[in-house]
């Protein structure tokens, strides 16, 4: 099996699993309990907060446990709008190609009366700081933008953004889940109040993230209950999820220059061979992108059909369509960028990490133009634009 | 849990008459583009049987796979007995299909209909055209 599909989740590495084995056995305290195993649950706790403060540059104080990319962008963002409220602030700028973690939170937002403007992402799948200040009111409360898109792999320029919310007194969220682990992330160095990040993108366990919160920022809570994570989010700890997780941002932090610079090599020469199949595109920004992300469109054919033959020759990887997810609708992000929908509709995303081969990347490049010449081959939709009663639009 | 049945995935893998018959006599195209599906269905009709049948298809799996089903279903087959082919045998033929892509099938018997009519349409046979619903609104195939 080839597995490029390392942006949906990755492989638990053996250093996180190796964390995480005394605490699934016999150390099973809760942080909470006074006696010894709990202690020694509290002290994992500790540890494994300042791991993870370490590996963001922030302080342990900073860090809130959640179950996830997901609850980390709601908190945010629902925690940034309370505040701004107080103020009679219910302006909120962000993107038209966030994770919908960050979209539906909007949505729900701007039903209770806030302003929501999604900045356009132009043709590549990226914004400006210029596009962010300018959008800048007196009555915005938050700017929340992706640090680096998951379906086409584009990456932000984060810090500068972050300097012009610094300079207007506004907060600034980033959703870090595809980043963190891959390309450098310093909360101080790039002016992000806050951020949210996910352990399985990382080599790490499911069902486990972080929020990270400037000292000062009062949160709202998602989760009422007992006073774990300073009050802020309830529940008994997942101790060995967060012992994984430090376990493995650690190692990918260690790591981070040489993953990538492994990965890109990898993910160049498959950019460059895919480009080779004739009415293709390559989505996202070419220059600042993740490391291992590659996502391209095929004019002529559809997403999931290509996937599935991809399967069932041993290559894991996504369409980026909404295809197989429940909905007929292309991908938001590839309509964002300007992607027409019969193309939007053809997309495929290879996301890599660092296990994967020169060899795999060989079989990939044999395959894909294989199976895109099939699906062509017994396409109507492929048929007219080469009989030229249609025309090309990639 | 499999995405697909077996039967799905072996029609969609091997899809059976896929093509163009030159000569056809019925020819219907229904779907669009935008919604990501369209399913194109070559007839050829001899004395009122349906004695060839081919189809090309830009869509899913299910899609793929739908409009391979159906041709089976059709091929040897009357053209009375072809127009009374409906979505939810082709879905039973196949063992069934995710919820969210029943409009594939929707779109397999609407081709069928869809080749029928064009060969009634050339061939001046009179018909009853509020059998034939829909040519090009994927939107009312969607709603199912």
């Amino acid at each position: 099996m080839i597995y490029v599909d390392n942006a949906a989740t990755t492989k638990l590495s053996k250093t996180a699993l190796n964390a995480m084995m005394p605490y699934l056995t016999e150390n099973y305290g809760n942080p909470s309990s006074l006696h010894t195993i709990g202690q020694a649950a509290a002290e994992a706790l500790q540890k494994s907060r300042e791991a993870v403060a370490e590996c963001l540059g922030c302080s342990p104080k900073e860090i809130y446990f959640t179950s996830g990319g997901s609850e980390a962008d709601n908190q945010a963002i629902i925690s940034a709008a309370a505040l701004g409220e107080k103020k009679g602030k219910k302006h909120i700028i962000s993107t038209a190609f966030e994770h919908h973690a960050v979209l539906h939170t909007l949505k729900k937002l701007e039903k209770q009366g806030f302003d929501i403007e999604l900045l356009p992402v132009g043709s590549l799948g990226s914004i400006t700081a210029k596009q962010v200040e300018d959008a800048i009111r007196p009555d915005t409360c938050l700017v929340t933008t992706m640090f680096a898109n998951n379906e086409i792999g584009s990456v932000l320029p984060v810090a500068e953004i972050g300097a012009v919310c610094r300079k207007n007194g506004i907060l600034f969220h980033t959703d870090a889940v595809q980043a963190v682990g891959h390309i450098e992330v310093d909360v101080k160095k790039q002016n992000i109040d806050m951020l949210s990040l996910s352990a399985h993108k990382f080599h790490g366990p499911k069902g486990i993230g972080v929020l990270y919160a400037k000292l000062g920022i009062g949160l709202t809570n998602i989760i009422e209950g007992g006073a774990q994570e300073r009050g802020k989010r309830a529940g008994t700890e997942n101790i060995p999820a967060i012992v994984g997780m430090a376990a493995a941002l650690k190692n990918a932090t260690d790591h981070l220059n040489e993953n990538a610079a492994r990965m890109k090599a990898l993910r160049d020469k498959l950019i460059e061979g895919l480009s080779k199949i004739p009415h293709s595109i390559l989505n996202g920004d070419p220059v600042n992108r993740l490391p291992g992300n590659i996502n391209f469109c095929f004019e002529g054919i559809e997403g999931e059909s290509l996937l599935l033959l991809l399967d069932a020759k041993g290559i894991c990887a996504s369409s980026g369509s909404a295809c197989t997810s429940g909905s007929l609708d292309p991908s938001h992000v590839l309509l964002a960028i300007g992607r027409p929908h019969e193309v939007a509709h053809g997309s495929l995303r290879l996301s890599l990490c660092e296990e994967n081969t020169e060899e795999e990347i060989d079989t990939i490049l044999e395959e894909v133009p294989k199976v895109v010449e099939y699906l062509r081959n017994m396409s109507p939709m492929w048929k007219n634009l080469i009989s030229g009663k249609k025309e090309f639009i990639l | 849990m499999a995405l697909y049945t077996e039967t799905v995935m072996d029609h969609f893998t091997n899809p059976r008459n896929v093509g163009e018959i030159e000569n056809a006599n019925g020819i219907g195209e229904v779907g669009n583009a935008k919604c990501g599906d369209i399913m194109k269905m070559y007839l050829k009709i001899e004395n009122n049987v349906i004695t060839d049948v081919k189809f090309e298809t830009f869509g899913c799996g299910s899609a793929i796979a739908s409009s391979s089903m159906a041709t089976e279903m059709i091929k040897g087959k009357t053209v009375e007995e072809a127009l009374n082919v409906t979505n939810k045998q082709v879905v039973d033929a196949l063992g069934g299909l995710p919820a969210h892509k029943l409009h594939c099938s929707v779109l397999a018997e609407e081709s069928i209909k869809s080749a029928v009519k064009d060969y009634y349409d050339k061939n001046g046979i009179e018909y009853d055209h509020s059998k034939f619903p829909c040519d090009h609104n994927c939107e009312a195939c969607h709603m199912v």
